[in-house]
C-alpha cells in the first residue's frame, strides 16, 4: 500500500504540544510522536487510547497464583507429603499460611515479568529487533511528529506541510512508502 | 472559599450524638446486673470508651503522620487538600482529652481489669491475684512510668500539630516569607517523622498491647498504626468527595482523587501485610506464650476477627484495582465506610480479646457509643474546615498541585 508520510521535526517538546493541538484542532490525525523521553499529556492530545497493560497485568497474576497453587499443593502435599512447622495435617487449606508468601511471590514474578514482555513485544522493541524511529536524533535531543496522507483524506500533502509550517517545526521531510 | 458547616450537617451530628446517648442509656440499662449475678458493667463501659477514644486519636494522629511525611518528602500534589488533612488532625486536642480521661478513670480503678498491671494485687507478691509473669514487667509497665510517657507522647503530638498547624495559617498572610515557612514545615515535619517512627510503636504498646499483659509482639506497634493510618486516608477520600459534592475545592481534580485512592488501597495492604505477618510467625513458630492472644481470639472471636480481615482485605483489593474505580466518588465512599467499619472493629476486638473476653458482646451500649463518637468527629472535622480558607495560599507547590495530572 503506497502512502506519503510527513515527518515534522521540533527541537522543544512544548512547541510539538502546541503543534499537535493545532492540527488536531484544524482536523489532522497525528500517527505518532517519538521522542527522547514521555511528553507529558500528548497522549490525550493525539488521541492515544488508554493501556491495556494493566489488565495484562492482573491477568498474568492470577496465573501466576495457580501455577503457584498447583505448583505447591503438588510438591508438598501429594508427591511427598511435608511436616509444615511441627503440624503434619497434609492437607494445603490447614497450613494454607505457610504457602501464601510464595504464592504472592509467584503472582507478582508472573505479572512483572509477563508485563515486561507484553510491553516489549507490542512496541517492537525487544533486544535485536530494528529500530522504529525515523531519525536517531529522537533519540537525543529531537521530537519528531508523524503524519500520513492515507489517515488524512481531506488534505493534500502541500496543505499538510504548510500547516506543519506555522507550528515552529526545525525540519520537515517527506518519504514514500510501498 | 470559606467552608460554612450546613445547617443539615450540624443537625445530623447532633442527631448522631443524641441517639447515641440514648443506645448507650439503653445498653447500660439492659447491662445491669440482676440479683445475685456478675456485673461486666464497668469493665465493658470503660473497654468500649478505650476503644473508640483510641480509634479517633489514632485517626487524628495518623493524619498529622501523613501532613508531616508530605512536608518532609516536599510533595507538591497534596497542597490543595491540605486543609482537610489540618482539619482531621485537628482532631487530636479531642482525642487526647478523651483518651486522657479514659486511663485517669482506668488508673483511679485500678486498672478495671482492662489494664491487669495496674492493679496492685497482681503486681504485687503476697497480692490476692499475684501474676509473677505480670510482676516481671512491672519496671516499664507501672502507673507513674505510664503516666509520665503517656504525657510526654502527648504533649509532643499536640506541639508539632500546632506547630504545623499555626506556620500554614501563617502562610496565608505572608507572601514573603511563604518559602521560608515551608523549609521550617519541611524540617519539622522529618524531625516529627523521627519522634514518631519510635513512639508510635511504643505507645502502642503501652495502650493497647499491655491489654494481654502476658503477650506480646515486636510488630504489634506498625500493626495498629497500619490500620489507623488506612482509617485516617479513607477518611480523607470521604471528606474531599463530600466537600467536591457541595461544590467546594474546586480546583481539586480527579488526579487528586486518585491520589487519595491509591493511597488507600496501599495503606489496606500495608495493614494486611502486618496483620498476615504477626500471625503467619505465631501460628508457624507455634509457642504457647504467643499462640494465647489469637486463641482467645478464635474462641470467643472468630467469625468477627477473621470476618473483618477479610472484608479489610478483600475490598479494597478487588474493587479499589482498577484506575477508574480509584476515580469514582461513589465506589470510593462505599469502600471506605466499609472499610472504616472493618477498621473499627479490629480495634475493638483488639481491646475486648484481652479485655472482656469471653464475657465481650456486642450490643446497643456498643453502637450507642461508637456513634456518640463518630457524631462528635464528624462535628470537629467540619468545625475545623469552617476555620480557615479550604485552599492554602502563597505554598511553594500550590501552583504545581492545582495542575496535577496523572
Amino acid at each position: 500500500m503506497a502512502d506519503t508520510v510527513i515527518y515534522a521535526m521540533y527541537d522543544d517538546d512544548d512547541v510539538l504540544k502546541e503543534g499537535a493541538k493545532k492540527l488536531v484542532s484544524k482536523g489532522v490525525k497525528v500517527t505518532e510522536v517519538f521522542s527522547p523521553f514521555p511528553i507529558h499529556g500528548i497522549d490525550p492530545i493525539i488521541g492515544v487510547k488508554n493501556t491495556r497493560l494493566g489488565i495484562m497485568a492482573f491477568l498474568y497474576g492470577i496465573t501466576g497464583l495457580m501455577l503457584a497453587t498447583i505448583g505447591m499443593n503438588y510438591f508438598m502435599i501429594q508427591d511427598w507429603p511435608m511436616n509444615i512447622g511441627g503440624k503434619p495435617s497434609f492437607s494445603y487449606l490447614e497450613n494454607f499460611l505457610a504457602f501464601v508468601p510464595i504464592s504472592f511471590e509467584f503472582t507478582v514474578l508472573c505479572a512483572a515479568h509477563g508485563m515486561a514482555i507484553t510491553y516489549l513485544l507490542r512496541n517492537k522493541t525487544l533486544p535485536g529487533m530494528p529500530a522504529q524511529n525515523p531519525d536517531p536524533r529522537t533519540t537525543d535531543d529531537k521530537f519528531v511528529m508523524e503524519l500520513r496522507l492515507s489517515e488524512n483524506h481531506n488534505f493534500s500533502a502541500e496543505q499538510l506541510e504548510a500547516i506543519l509550517k506555522d507550528t515552529g517545526i526545525v525540519e520537515i521531510d517527506q518519504k514514500e512508502i510501498k | 472559599m470559606e467552608f460554612q458547616v450546613s445547617n443539615k450537617a450540624k443537625m445530623l451530628t447532633t442527631v448522631l450524638m443524641v441517639v447515641g446517648v440514648v443506645f448507650t442509656a439503653l445498653g447500660v440499662f439492659m447491662a445491669m446486673p440482676g440479683e445475685g449475678q456478675e456485673s461486666h458493667l464497668g469493665q465493658k463501659f470503660l473497654a468500649n470508651l478505650l476503644v473508640n477514644s483510641f480509634f479517633y486519636f489514632a485517626i487524628g494522629i495518623s493524619a498529622l503522620f501523613f501532613m508531616a511525611l508530605q512536608y518532609a518528602t516536599e510533595t507538591g500534589w497534596f497542597v490543595s487538600v491540605k486543609r482537610v488533612i489540618e482539619a482531621i488532625a485537628g482532631f487530636l486536642p479531642y482525642g487526647m482529652g478523651l483518651l486522657l480521661i479514659t486511663f485517669l478513670t482506668l488508673s483511679f480503678m485500678s486498672g478495671a481489669h482492662i489494664y491487669q498491671w495496674m492493679d496492685s494485687e497482681v503486681m504485687q507478691e503476697g497480692g490476692s491475684h499475684y501474676d509473677e509473669l505480670a510482676a516481671g514487667k512491672g519496671a516499664y509497665l507501672n502507673i507513674t512510668f505510664f503516666w509520665i510517657r503517656t504525657v510526654i507522647y502527648m504533649a509532643v503530638y499536640y506541639l508539632f500539630m500546632r506547630g504545623f498547624r499555626q506556620r500554614s495559617l501563617e502562610q496565608d498572610n505572608n507572601p514573603e516569607g511563604a518559602v521560608g515557612i515551608h523549609f521550617t514545615n519541611y524540617k519539622k515535619g522529618a524531625l516529627f517523622l523521627v519522634f514518631f517512627a519510635v513512639f508510635s510503636s511504643t505507645s502502642t504498646w503501652d495502650w493497647i498491647m499491655s491489654i494481654d499483659v502476658h503477650w506480646f509482639s515486636t510488630l504489634f506497634g506498625w500493626y495498629v498504626f497500619a490500620g489507623a493510618w488506612c482509617s485516617a486516608m479513607t477518611v480523607m477520600v470521604i471528606t474531599v468527595l463530600y466537600l467536591k459534592k457541595l461544590g467546594y475545592l474546586p480546583k481539586v481534580n480527579e488526579s487528586h482523587i486518585h491520589d487519595l485512592g491509591k493511597w488507600t488501597f496501599a495503606t489496606s495492604f500495608l495493614w494486611s501485610y502486618m496483620w498476615f505477618s504477626q500471625y503467619m510467625l505465631i501460628w508457624y513458630a507455634n509457642i504457647p506464650e504467643e499462640t494465647t492472644y489469637y486463641l482467645m481470639r478464635i474462641e470467643h472471636f472468630k467469625g468477627i476477627y477473621f470476618g473483618m480481615f477479610f472484608i479489610n482485605f478483600a475490598f479494597p483489593m478487588l474493587i479499589l484495582m482498577s484506575r477508574d474505580a480509584k476515580r469514582h466518588a461513589g465506589i470510593l465512599t462505599f469502600v471506605g465506610l466499609i472499610i472504616l467499619a472493618g477498621h473499627w472493629t479490629d480495634v475493638w476486638v483488639m481491646v475486648m480479646g484481652g479485655s472482656m473476653g469471653p464475657t465481650a458482646s456486642f450490643g446497643t451500649l456498643e453502637i450507642g457509643m461508637a456513634l456518640v463518637f463518630l457524631g462528635l468527629f464528624v462535628k470537629v472535622v467540619l468545625s475545623n474546615l469552617a476555620k480557615a480558607p479550604l485552599t492554602p495560599k502563597y505554598h511553594p507547590y500550590l501552583d504545581e498541585s492545582l495542575h496535577h495530572e496523572i
